[in-house]
């Protein structure tokens, strides 16, 4: 299938500024649109969708103008071949689940090949809900059914408007695979739009960043996205991490632990199965989850401690925390320790000193990026 | 045994009128649960003014507005030969306006409480705003359309004066219950007076029972 593009320019008034949006958007995987509550990417999901038609707009959909304000063209919203989960789930409450997803199901244009009732019902694992209603569900339920609605459309584009957000933790880590397979398993990109980083770094290949004033800020894929300076300007030092590349050295199926090579030093990690001996990877490493000794630490229950040279120190005024660039071969790595321990540890720029990693993320799409 | 065409005729006025308010105040009541237009308050009032006018005021207009004199009267004279005042005709128009709020008032209230999200949803999911209104937002509302059906019908039955000012009292086209409730009690028949009132009486009562039952039950399903 090959890959439709769709072209958004819009400028309009938004609360205290305006958004100036002008990107295209190859429809592929799925692209989050990332930034902070009232940015405005809400929005510009809802201009997608036809539900929003003000300011002035210019979108096109494979060359198709789905709205153009200039020329006075509007096509409304339920003849986008898209489709939309709301925030809220949105399921029609006179009607049970099996209803809500017929009422999609109807309306659905012919297609070849199309999502039947029985492939969403068994992908989202629906089967035991068809009778209830949506009154008696749980959120994630809820959101399910929305979902699996929402694919009975047909929809060329899949639209995803901070699904998780109305949900506890609990709930959202029940859908989050749901999500996350879905757009894949049935070949209907998605844009999400989310300002939860964790969200964003699991479901998203590419992201496009917009700031609080309502601007395209920053967008490229993940991971090389997460560790520029606008990111960081947003999620703040907290998040702040660095990619690593590593090497598959070893499975240890007793202890359950996958083995690194890192620059030639030996990273452990919760063991990720699907890995072979010699597969180049990526981890991402939080500036927040490693720590400093100068010299390597025993009896400690930190099983990574990489020897590394001090780069750069960053104290941040005003606040506890300094960073910490280290260099590992042709390698950085990013610690977010307190200035006071700079100040006991006496560490200076060029020292060498041990990094301690206490968690090392490992994510499925990171290693296919890196495989490429 | 009382006449009772009049309870007959009640009963004809009274359909008649709901059926075409409904027609009326849907798009009406959905048109000011919706709207952002700045004329909204001033066609509310307009609405609203029958709840505190006297039916003797809009009895009195109806009747001036109606008569063959009016460019309306003249108007409906000339294609039917037939006057709109102290016609059923001209009584289901006053009525109608006599008893708009208590179609529109329930209505928008029941438009505003659903809300623009379930219409976007049925628009994502290829529905046209008149297939999503009916097949989304009616649904949804059933208890605001009852409660809106039940009050202009009940509300029109109980009307007086502007039955009496716009269509006097003939029988069979004018003389509803309430006029012929009125025509007894003047006349000092007490017993004709007692069998229409107490059958109103029972009915109404009857009748709003029911709404408000239904209307309990009709509450598992809202989420």
């Amino acid at each position: 299938m090959s890959v439709k593009t769709l072209n958004l320019r819009a400028r309009l008034p938004f609360k205290d500024h305006t958004i100036e949006f002008n990107e295209g958007i190859s429809l592929t995987g799925i692209t989050a649109l990332f930034g902070p509550s009232g940015s405005g990417k809400s929005t510009l999901l809802r201009i997608i969708a036809g539900l929003e038609n003000r300011g002035n707009l210019r979108l096109t959909y494979d060359g198709d103008i789905w709205s153009d304000t200039n020329a006075g063209i509007f096509c409304p919203p339920h003849k986008r071949p898209v489709g939309m989960v709301f925030q809220d789930d949105r399921l029609f409450s006179h009607l049970n689940v099996a209803g809500n997803l017929a009422f999609a199901d109807k309306r659905s244009p012919k297609v070849n090949n199309p999502i039947t009732m029985e492939q969403v019902v068994n992908s989202l694992d629906l089967l035991t809900l068809l009778n209830k209603f949506p009154a008696t569900l749980s959120g994630g339920e809820k959101q399910r059914v929305a979902l699996g609605r929402t694919l009975l459309t047909q929809p060329k584009l899949l639209l995803l408007d901070e699904p998780l957000s109305a949900l506890d933790i609990r709930r959202k880590a029940e859908l989050l695979p749901f999500l996350e397979k879905i757009p894949r398993e049935f070949g209907v990109p998605a844009i999400f739009v989310s300002h939860a980083i964790d969200e964003v770094a699991r479901l998203a290949d590419e992201v496009i960043l917009l700031s609080p004033d309502g601007y395209v800020s920053a967008r490229g894929p993940i991971p090389e996205i997460f560790d520029t300076q606008e990111m960081h300007d947003f999620t703040g030092k907290f998040e702040a991490g660095t990619f690593l590349q590593a090497t598959v050295t070893a499975q240890d199926e007793k202890f359950h632990i996958t083995t690194l090579d890192f620059e030639g030093e030996v990273l452990r990690m919760p063991m990720v199965s699907s890995l072979n001996i010699g597969d180049r990877i990526r981890l991402r490493i939080r500036a927040r989850d490693v720590a400093v000794a100068i010299s390597r630490p025993e009896g400690i229950s930190i099983r990574n401690a990489v020897k590394a040279t001090i780069s750069e120190i960053k104290a941040e005024d005003k606040t506890a925390f300094a960073e910490i660039l280290f260099t590992v071969g042709t390698q950085t790595l990013r610690a977010r320790i307190t200035r006071q321990a700079v100040d006991e540890l006496e560490l200076v720029e060029g020292q060498e000193a041990f990094a301690l990693i206490k968690s090392v993320s490992f994510d499925r799409r990171v290693m296919i990026s890196a495989l490429d | 045994m009382a006449d009772l065409s009049p309870l007959w005729l009640t009963v004809q006025l009274a359909s008649t009128t709901t059926f075409f308010l409904l027609l009326l105040g849907t798009p009406l009541a959905w048109w000011l649960a919706n709207t952002r237009s700045k004329a909204r308050p001033v066609i509310e009032a307009l609405t609203a003014l029958p709840i505190v006018l006297p039916p003797t005021v809009i009895g009195f207009y109806f009747l001036i507005l109606l008569s063959p004199t009016s460019s309306i009267g003249r108007f409906w004279v000339e294609i039917t030969g037939e006057t709109l005042t102290f016609s059923f005709t001209g009584l289901v128009l006053a009525s109608m306006f006599y008893s708009l709020p208590f179609m529109v008032q329930p209505l928008q209230t029941a438009f505003q409480t659903i809300g623009r999200a379930p219409m976007e949803a049925a628009a994502t999911l290829r529905a046209s705003p008149l297939n999503a209104f009916f097949t989304v937002a009616v649904p949804m509302t059933k208890r605001g359309f009852l409660t809106a059906i039940v009050l202009s019908f009940t509300h029109t039955i109980g009307e007086f004066g502007v039955v009496l000012m716009v269509g006097g009292n003939i029988p069979g086209e004018t003389k509803v219950i309430s006029i012929a409730i009125y025509e007894h009690v003047e006349t000092l028949r007490y017993a004709e007076a007692h069998q229409l009132a107490g059958g109103l009486m029972i009915f109404s009562f009857i009748v709003l029972m029911v709404v408000y039952a239904l209307n309990r039950r009709g509450a598992v399903h809202v989420g």
